[in-house]
């Protein structure tokens, strides 16, 4: 087994008297795609964001490749370089064009020239289909194409792992698809993804494992279709049920079939 | 209608002193009113709260009772002219009332940009600088404009300590023929025309700059 490149634990988070995480453990391994399902107010946005540090757990360790981000003294900003982060309303920054967007990290923080930083980022864009909006403010963008541009801004830091928090959550149905579609490609590039969603089609065809946290902790994990098809709690199967009675299977899925009726 | 030309005549000079005073007390509270914005949002307990206390009690006092402490001071410690305590005292006002405009801007932008900026690598000051302050001067620039019309007439202030600006000239040129009123209408003009191209300036650099949200 290879090292994991990403590790989690036992991470405790209380925010006032509500304990939102109590105790949550995970080893993210390098080119694994690992889905995280779980009822809202569970504590899922809240663990992503104790990768990176944008919240501080009250316990528990997190290391990059061996190098412990909670320590004190490790630099988080230059940590945070290598993990990428897409939020669900997206913070694309609203008085920069999308290529500016993608450039301004480039610029400031890995400090390369302009000229640099633009190829740099009509290359990113151009991966996300969006080279022809380059030049167009957020609020000219669709739902859609905001994520998109918010995932190139996050590759053109050229991470090692990125951070999905529910990235299709606040778009229209019709434009889920896209920004599905540009994350299954970095999927298959090789990228390790920590994906926070209730896209079942995706999870069932993308994810190696799918963890299911509830009530702050894990509940349970395993490949899709074990999880789909064999949970081992009683709580997994109802909430896999719910779920794609919601949200049905799109996102591509081929595979129609409910949860637990094989 | 000789003697109002007159009048207008004699005061339009000291519109230099009156928009000086005007600008240089925008300036300096447009940097303070930022600091003290920055400070209360991001900064430490200690600086928010000087940061809020400051802003608290200034506002709390009138403008002129601010323009006689520091007159007073001046006079007893720090041997400088009327106009200058009326700097002094506009500026430490106008940034009061300033940091509010910044702090309703940066707090109406959400914490979703830093959190963007900072998962970037970006450090807490390049956030404020290359993100967070771009977009909220935008947006503060309609409550700015108006408070740049309240620090023009608020300017009038410093005649009372000497300061010879419009207002000052106005009471001058009125007590030189026993005619006030002549005198005082035309320092008005001389202020609505001025707030009216302070405002009008304001807007179009509004429009210019506005975000697209």
């Amino acid at each position: 087994m290879p090292q994991p490149i990403l590790r989690i634990e036992n991470i405790h988070k209380a925010y006032g008297k509500t304990q939102v995480l109590r105790g949550v453990s995970l080893d993210v391994y390098p080119g694994e795609v690992v889905v995280i399902i779980g009822p809202s107010g569970t504590g899922k946005s809240t663990l992503l964001r104790c990768v990176n540090q944008l919240t501080v757990p009250d316990q528990g360790r997190v290391w990059l490749e061996g190098v412990e981000l909670t320590a004190k003294g490790t630099d988080i900003n230059k940590a945070r370089e290598r993990i990428g982060m897409v939020f669900q309303d997206f913070n694309l920054f609203t008085h920069l064009t999308a290529v500016q967007n993608v450039m301004l990290a480039l610029t400031k923080v890995k400090r390369m020239r302009p000229e640099e930083a633009r190829a740099k980022a009509m290359a990113e864009l151009e991966k996300v289909g969006l080279a022809d909006k380059a030049d167009l403010y957020p609020a000219e963008l669709s739902g859609g194409q905001k994520q998109r541009a918010a995932i190139a801004r996050s590759l053109a830091m050229d991470p090692e792992v990125m951070l999905f928090d529910e990235p299709t959550s606040a778009l229209d149905p019709e434009l889920i698809g896209e920004v599905l579609e540009v994350m299954r490609k970095l999927a298959e590039e090789g990228m390790t993804m920590l994906v926070v969603s209730h896209e079942m089609g995706f999870a069932r065809e993308v994810a190696d494992r799918i963890v299911f946290l509830e009530n702050g902790v894990i509940v349970e994990e395993g490949p899709p279709e074990q999880l789909f098809q064999d949970p081992k709690q009683e709580r997994t199967r109802e909430f896999l049920w719910k779920l794609t009675e919601l949200y049905g299977n799109h996102g591509g899925s081929r595979s129609r079939r409910r949860p637990g009726c094989s | 209608m000789a003697y109002f030309l007159r009048c207008l005549k004699f005061i339009l000079p000291a519109a230099k002193t009156t928009l000086l005073l005007t600008v240089a007390a925008l300036g300096i509270g447009l940097v303070a009113g930022l600091l003290l914005a920055v400070a209360r949002i991001y900064g430490g307990k200690a600086a928010a709260g000087l940061a809020s206390a400051y802003s608290r009690i200034v506002r709390s006092l009138p403008t002129l009772v601010v323009l006689f402490i520091f007159y007073s001071l001046s006079s007893s410690l720090l041997h400088i002219s009327g106009v200058t305590a009326a700097l002094l005292a506009l500026s430490a006002c106008t940034a009061a009332y300033q940091s509010e405009i910044f702090r309703g801007a940066i707090q109406s932008l959400g914490t979703g940009q830093m959190a963007a900026a900072r998962s970037l690598g970006m450090t807490r000051p390049m956030a404020i600088r290359y993100v967070i302050l771009p977009q909220a001067l935008r947006l503060a620039i309609p409550s700015w404009s108006n408070e740049a019309a309240i620090v023009l007439k608020d300017s009038s202030l410093a005649s009372a300590v000497g300061a010879t600006e419009i207002f000052r000239r106005a009471q001058q040129v009125g007590a030189a023929h026993h005619d006030y009123l002549p005198a005082y209408l035309a320092c008005g003009l001389i202020y609505f025309v001025l707030t009216f191209l302070t405002n009008r300036g304001l807007d179009l650099m509004q429009r210019k700059f506005k975000l697209k949200l």
